[in-house]
C-alpha cells in the first residue's frame, strides 16, 4: 500500500516501473499468505517479470518525465474519497474474513473440492477447474490473450526490416561486447529457465503451475536471450512468422480438442470420449489444452516484446536520420 | 467485530488510489500504471474471498481436509495473464500516441487537436 502512495507522488516514470515490479513481488508474497500458490505464481512471474520489462520498453520510447500540472486535483480527490465511502459503506454486509460460512464457499466449491479427485483424478484442484470443469471459460480468455497479441501487432510491427538494418547491428555488437559475464551467465542459466518452463507446464496437474505460468516463464527466457545478444540475433533463432503460427496453433489446438469431443458426440471441451476410460480422457485432454495455452501465451508475449523491441529500433533510427 | 472486515478496507484504499492516479494525471504511461493497480485491488478482493480460516492451498492431500476455495483462483490467474496483454495493448497505443503527436500528456494532446482544426 505504500509503495502504491508512493506511485502517486512519483514524477519519475522510471522509478514508477520499478515500484510496479516490487508491488506485483509483494502481491505475490501475499497470494501465498492466502493459499492461492498458482495464482502467486503466475503475479510473481507476469507483475514483477514482465509487466515491469514492457514499461521500462515503453518508457524508453516514450520519455522518462511526467509533466507536473495536474487537472483539478482536488476534485478529483473529492470524487475518489466519496467513492471510496460508499464501497467501505457496501462492505458492513459483507461475510468476515475467513468465515467457511460465507456463501462464496457454499456455491459450486464444494463439488470442486469433494469431487474432483472421481471425477478429474487431478490433485490439483485449480488446474482442474480451469482446464476441465471450467475449460469453456478459459477457452475464452486464451482467445483474448491471442487477440490482445494481434493487436499489438497490427499497432507496432514494422513493415519491412529498416533500411540500415546493419547499423542496429553494430550497434548492438558494441553494446554486448560490454557484458561479458551478464553473457556468460544467462547462456548457462537459459537452459534451465526452459527446463523449468517445461516442469512447470507438465507438473501443474500435481503442483501449483500450467500452461499460463509455463508460457509466461518460457518467454522470459527468450526476452533475457533477445536483451542480451540483441533483436537480430534473435530473429535469426526465432522467425518472425514462426512465432505467428504458433500463436495460433495454440489456440487452434484448444478449439480442436472440443471439436473432437463434439464429433464424438459429447459437449464441446467434453474429454471423457478422447479415451476409453473417463479419468484417463480427462487427463489426455487437460494435457492437450494446456498445451495449447502454454504455446499461445508464450508467443503472444514474445510478439508484444518483439514489436516493442523492433519499433523502438526503428524509431531510434528515424530520429538519427533526422538529425 | 468490524476489524473482521479489513480486508476489504484494503482493496477500497488500494482501488481508490489507482482510480485517483487515472482521473487525476495526465500522463497516459501514468494512467497505465493506475489501471494496473486499479486491477490489482480485484485480484486482492477475489483471493481475499476465497480464504477459509485454517483451509491450506487447493491441492489435494491425505491428512487435510480443509482447503480455501479453488475457483476464484482460477478466475484470477487468467485474469492476471490476460490483464498483462491487454496492458501491453494499452502500452503500445500510447507509444504510437507519442509518435503522432510527440507528446503523452493528455492537455498538450488536445492542444494540438484544438490547433488542427
Amino acid at each position: 500500500m505504500a509503495i502504491a502512495f508512493a506511485i502517486v507522488r512519483m514524477k519519475d516514470l522510471l522509478a514508477i516501473a520499478m515500484l510496479l515490479g516490487i508491488y506485483g513481488l509483494l502481491s505475490a508474497s501475499f497470494f501465498v499468505a492466502m493459499d492461492a500458490v498458482d495464482v502467486a505464481f503466475t503475479e510473481a512471474s507476469v507483475g514483477a517479470g514482465i509487466s515491469t520489462l514492457l514499461m521500462l520498453l515503453a518508457i524508453s520510447m516514450t520519455g522518462r518525465s511526467e509533466h507536473p500540472s495536474r487537472h483539478k486535483p482536488l476534485l478529483a480527490l473529492a470524487v475518489v474519497i466519496v467513492t471510496g465511502s460508499l464501497l467501505i459503506y457496501g462492505t458492513l454486509d459483507m461475510p468476515y474474513f475467513g468465515s467457511a460460512e460465507a456463501p462464496i464457499h457454499q456455491h459450486v466449491a464444494p463439488r470442486y473440492i469433494n469431487d474432483s479427485m472421481q471425477e478429474v483424478g487431478m490433485p490439483n484442484i485449480v488446474t482442474s477447474v480451469l482446464a476441465s470443469y471450467r475449460a469453456f471459460d478459459t477457452f475464452g480468455e486464451v482467445v483474448v490473450i491471442f487477440t490482445a497479441g494481434m493487436g499489438v501487432l497490427a499497432l507496432l510491427s514494422v513493415v519491412g526490416r529498416p533500411e540500415d538494418a546493419s547499423k542496429i547491428d553494430s550497434f548492438n555488437n558494441s553494446m554486448h561486447e560490454q557484458h561479458l559475464i551478464l553473457r556468460i551467465v544467462t547462456k548457462m542459466l537459459i537452459p534451465f529457465i526452459l527446463l523449468f518452463a517445461f516442469y512447470v507446464q507438465f507438473h501443474g496437474d500435481f503442483g501449483p503451475g500450467g500452461g499460463f505460468q509455463a508460457g509466461v516463464i518460457f518467454a522470459s527466457a527468450i526476452f533475457l536471450y533477445t536483451m542480451l545478444f540483441g533483436m537480430s540475433t534473435a530473429r535469426r533463432v526465432i522467425n518472425r512468422s514462426f512465432i505467428e503460427i504458433l500463436a495460433a496453433s495454440g489456440v487452434l489446438l484448444y478449439g480442436s480438442v472440443g471439436v473432437v469431443s463434439l464429433l464424438n458426440g459429447k459437449k464441446f471441451l467434453d474429454y471423457s470420449v478422447l479415451a476409453s476410460d473417463p479419468v484417463a480422457g480427462q487427463h489426455l485432454g487437460i494435457l492437450l489444452i494446456e498445451l495449447g495455452v502454454g504455446i499461445t501465451v508464450a508467443s503472444v508475449m514474445v510478439i508484444i516484446f518483439f514489436n516493442f523491441a523492433d519499433r523502438r529500433g526503428f524509431t531510434q533510427s528515424k530520429e538519427s536520420k533526422d538529425t | 467485530m468490524l476489524l473482521g472486515l479489513y480486508n476489504y478496507w484494503v482493496v477500497v484504499v488500494l482501488m481508490m488510489v489507482g482510480f485517483y492516479i487515472v482521473i487525476a494525471h495526465g500522463n497516459l504511461i501514468k494512467k497505465i500504471v493506475g489501471l494496473s493497480i486499479f486491477q490489482t485491488s480485484v485480484f486482492i478482493f477475489y483471493i481475499s474471498m476465497a480464504k477459509v480460516d485454517g483451509g491450506t492451498a487447493p491441492i489435494l492431500a491425505e491428512q487435510v481436509s480443509q482447503y480455501s476455495n479453488p475457483l476464484p483462483h482460477v478466475l484470477i490467474l487468467t485474469a492476471i495473464v490476460v490483464g498483462i496483454a491487454t496492458t501491453a495493448l494499452g502500452l503500445a497505443l500510447v507509444v504510437r500516441i507519442k509518435e503522432a503527436y510527440g507528446s503523452i500528456e493528455e492537455e498538450e494532446i488536445q492542444n494540438k487537436d484544438n490547433q488542427d482544426c
